[in-house]
């Protein structure tokens, strides 16, 4: 749990109190260090599913520990990463996936940023354009009261 | 009896918002002065019945008075006194309390502040500021009662749940609030701006202190739960992409573009009515904010289970203002008409460019945050967005952002040259280019993350020393820096910290490393180039909790570095275990050492961290700020926010 926690109150926190130590043990760890690297990067990918918002790699739930020796099981068993990952969803669904897949609706998800980052560019670049054709007398800008206000501001300004 | 005083108060400060709210908003309809004028006491009386109500509350912790429910459920007659206080807000209502307290002093100090502003706009003003508090102090009053008291008292209280019971986490809330509801100023100044139907420079000048102000104490409010975070949880991360912390980073992105973008309308009289929009946006995604940490919609596994009840009520009061603004703001908004008159490139494009960059960006974090709601409700699937979404999604924003900010800054209003920035430049690009490879030459992995980091930080800072120093003018003449505006100075300091954060956040993911294992007492290990030795293991009784306290010596080549004592704490009466890290914080590089349980054969884990460079994430935070701080002190501030009064009987009516 998290940075922000602070905010959030007594009842919420009931939920991840088991989760203040870190995560993984000495007796899980593999023996082959390329093994355990790749164990390590997957656990980071899963979700923790009786945590809030948590890896398997950084909770200390005992079910999180199972999903950890289990991903460790398979490693061992010869299963690529992708096989591993494919056998934990299909057990525990999607919900375990930190990194959402880029598949059906969920492309609009993956999609948002830069098709949002284009839409505000073309906008941007619309508004830059008509800046800077417009017309010239623009620049004599203020009125006679701003003009005042603005002497005044700087009136003080020089104080 | 103070409670109830203080229940009293929080009644009648209450009954004054709506006063506030009606009276001076009718008078600057009509033009009647004495009816405008009610706003500035009315503020200030606010302030004082919320402070007062707070300060009760206060007490009751202080006091121990456990005949209260909220002080039964969060304080402990054994709790140190820092966190009696600071268990007032480490709940949900005595944080709504803080936040409308908050809300008042805002409030109140636009009224002290605001001697320079047009009469009808600070009424306005004052008005829409109350018209907030009378929805909060109505949401506390109606579902959080925090003065609620029991029919019978227990011996004692429940304790505070331990991790909040930290000096990092104590001032956490107040900063953030601080921030949070500091942009409350700004949407007041947006709406009232809407309702008279005009944007000029001046109102831009009014705004930027407002929003300076909020997006500091934003900055420092989530370094500081990012700090706590680091070295309180066991394992040293400092940002999760939890909706809890999204719901802080929304607010603060929207607020970096206001900042910017007032400064065109200050400056230039242009992007007014985006900067209206980005104002009502920064104070709306507080409101997101606020919503999702209360309702418990995202933060829970079990969706909706917290209440249901004030997470609608949230719901309503967010509908009720974003809406209300929005819908004014497409009513009114063709009225803005802009005066400037820039090209291509130029300073006004380089800001118009930063704000598309934070407000995606920011937009992009929404997404993801709620996209999880969306899938279920709308298509009927259970799905996590998680950390490696946000990476993958937000970063490449900032990785521009970080590109073209030295430029940015540097080219000139109206219509600039590229190529005269360009050349001034170069030397910083060379030079970042060249650490990037010194980078990239000395890591084992093949990861571009470390060295992209340190590329952008080497850039950011060396842009901002180049642009301090193209001030200097031909001559070279130093004397100039010193007379130079504060504003400018704080533009170069907050980008330069900006370029430090991104160095710290590069360096620690890129090349932190760890080791885990089981170490018998007096046991040496090696982990990097580092030794450590496990002296010993004691048992230590806190004030109210039971420590298990390691002694482990670090040692480099031979020579004792520091002696770390990492903790295991068991809170008895909240019957929940804490980790406290003990880190070795040093310029380049923290030794972070976590002690864990004992195994059956004796010996215990120890977990050994060594992160790179994660103090520049936290000194980049607080670099920025102070850039912040820098700009808010610039003396046109001072006089725009009114440090002279004497000038009111000039303003124009209209």
């Amino acid at each position: 749990m998290r940075v922000a926690r602070s905010f959030t109150l007594a009842a919420v926190f009931a939920a991840s109190l088991t989760s203040t130590l870190p995560a993984v043990q000495p007796d899980e760890v593999l023996d082959d260090p390329a093994l355990e690297a790749r164990a390590r990067e997957i656990s980071e990918g899963l979700r923790c599913l009786v945590c809030r918002n948590e890896s398997i790699d950084e909770s200390n739930a005992s079910l999180a520990r199972d999903l950890r020796l289990l991903v460790r099981e398979r490693l061992e068993a010869g299963d690529t990463d992708e096989e591993v990952v494919d056998f934990i969803v299909e057990r525990y669904g999607e919900f375990v996936l930190l990194n959402p897949q880029a598949d059906g609706w969920n492309w609009l998800l993956w999609g948002a940023g830069p098709l949002m980052g284009l839409i505000a560019l073309g906008l941007g670049l619309g508004y830059l354009r008509g800046r800077s054709r417009a017309e010239a007398q623009a620049e004599a800008g203020l009125s006679d009261a701003e003009q005042a206000r603005l002497r005044e501001l700087l009136d003080g300004d020089s104080r | 009896m103070i409670t109830e005083l203080g229940h009293f108060a929080l009644i009648l400060a209450f009954l004054v918002a709506l006063v506030q709210t009606v009276v001076p908003l009718v008078g600057a309809h009509k033009r009647w002065s004495g009816w405008m004028a009610v706003g500035e006491p009315a503020a200030t009386a606010q302030f004082l019945l919320v402070a007062f109500s707070f300060g009760a509350l206060v007490h009751a912790f202080v006091t121990s008075d456990f005949s209260l429910n909220l002080v039964m459920q969060n304080s402990h007659s054994a709790k140190p006194m820092l966190y009696k206080i600071s268990g007032t807000w480490g709940n949900h209502e005595g944080s709504m309390l803080l936040w409308v307290l908050i809300l008042a002093l805002f409030g109140a100090m636009a009224g002290w502040f605001g001697g320079n502003l047009p009469e009808t706009l600070k009424a306005r003003v004052l008005a829409v500021q109350a018209s907030i508090g009378v929805a909060f102090y109505a949401f506390i009053l109606w579902t959080s009662n925090p003065f609620a008291r029991l029919a019978v008292p227990p011996f004692d209280g429940q304790d505070l749940n331990p991790l909040l019971q930290d000096p990092g986490l104590a001032f956490h809330p107040p900063f953030l609030y601080l921030g949070y509801v500091g942009l409350s100023i700004c949407f007041s100044f947006a709406v009232a701006a809407l309702i008279e139907g005009r944007v000029d420079a001046a109102w831009g000048r009014w705004v930027r202190p407002w929003t300076l102000a909020a997006w500091i104490f934003l900055t420092i409010g989530i370094g500081m739960g990012s700090w706590w975070a680091y070295y309180e949880l066991g394992w040293g991360g400092f940002w999760f992409w939890d909706p809890v912390e999204n719901a802080s980073f929304m607010p603060w992105l929207f607020a970096a573009a206001l900042l910017h973008s007032a400064i065109v309308v200050e400056k230039r009289e242009a992007l007014k009515a985006w900067t209206i929009l980005l104002a009502i946006l920064a104070f709306g995604f507080s409101l997101i904010g606020t919503f999702i940490v209360r309702s418990g919609v995202l933060t829970s596994v079990h969706a909706f289970a917290n209440d249901p009840e004030r997470g609608v009520f949230i719901l309503m009061i967010l509908i009720a203002f974003t809406g209300g603004a929005l819908t004014l703001f497409a009513a009114r908004a063709s009225a803005m008409q802009a005066k400037g008159v820039f090209g291509m490139v130029s300073r006004e494009s380089a800001l118009v460019a930063n704000n598309i960059l934070l407000a995606v960006s920011s937009l992009v974090v929404f997404v993801g945050t709620i996209w999880p709601l969306i899938a279920e409700m709308a298509f009927d699937r259970k799905l996590s967005v998680g950390p490696p979404f946000f990476n993958a999604a937000f970063t490449p924003f900032m990785l521009i952002l970080g590109l073209i900010l030295p430029f940015g800054a540097m080219i000139s209003w109206k219509r600039g040259k590229l190529g005269r920035i360009g050349r001034s430049l170069l030397p910083v690009l060379l030079l970042a280019f060249a650490i990037a490879g010194l980078a990239w030459a000395m890591q084992t992995g093949r990861s571009l993350l470390g060295p992209v980091g340190l590329f952008l930080g080497a850039w950011l800072v060396g842009g901002s020393v180049v642009d301090l120093w193209s001030r200097t003018g031909q001559s070279r003449d130093l004397k100039r820096l010193a007379r130079l505006p504060r504003a400018d100075w704080g533009k170069s300091v907050a980008h330069a910290g900006l370029g430090i954060l991104f160095v710290g956040v590069a360096g620690l993911t890129a090349w932190e490393s760890e080791d885990i294992r089981t170490a018998q007492i007096g046991e040496t290990f090696d982990v990097g180039a580092f030794t450590l030795t496990l002296n010993a293991v004691d048992r230590v009784q806190g004030p109210n909790y039971v420590s298990t306290m390691a002694n482990v010596t670090l040692a480099k080549d031979g020579r004792e570095v520091a002696v770390l004592t990492p903790e295991k704490r068991n809170y008895p009466v909240a019957r929940m275990p804490t980790t406290e890290a003990a880190i070795d914080y040093r310029f380049l590089r923290d030794v972070y050492v976590v002690i864990g349980d004992r195994q059956d054969d004796g010996g215990w884990v120890v977990r050994t961290y060594i992160k790179p460079l994660a103090n520049w994430i936290w000194a980049g935070c607080l670099i920025m700020s102070l850039g912040g701080a820098l700009s808010l002190s610039d003396r046109r501030f001072r006089v725009a926010a009114g440090a002279k009064k004497t000038s009111r009987s000039a303003v124009p009516a209209e």
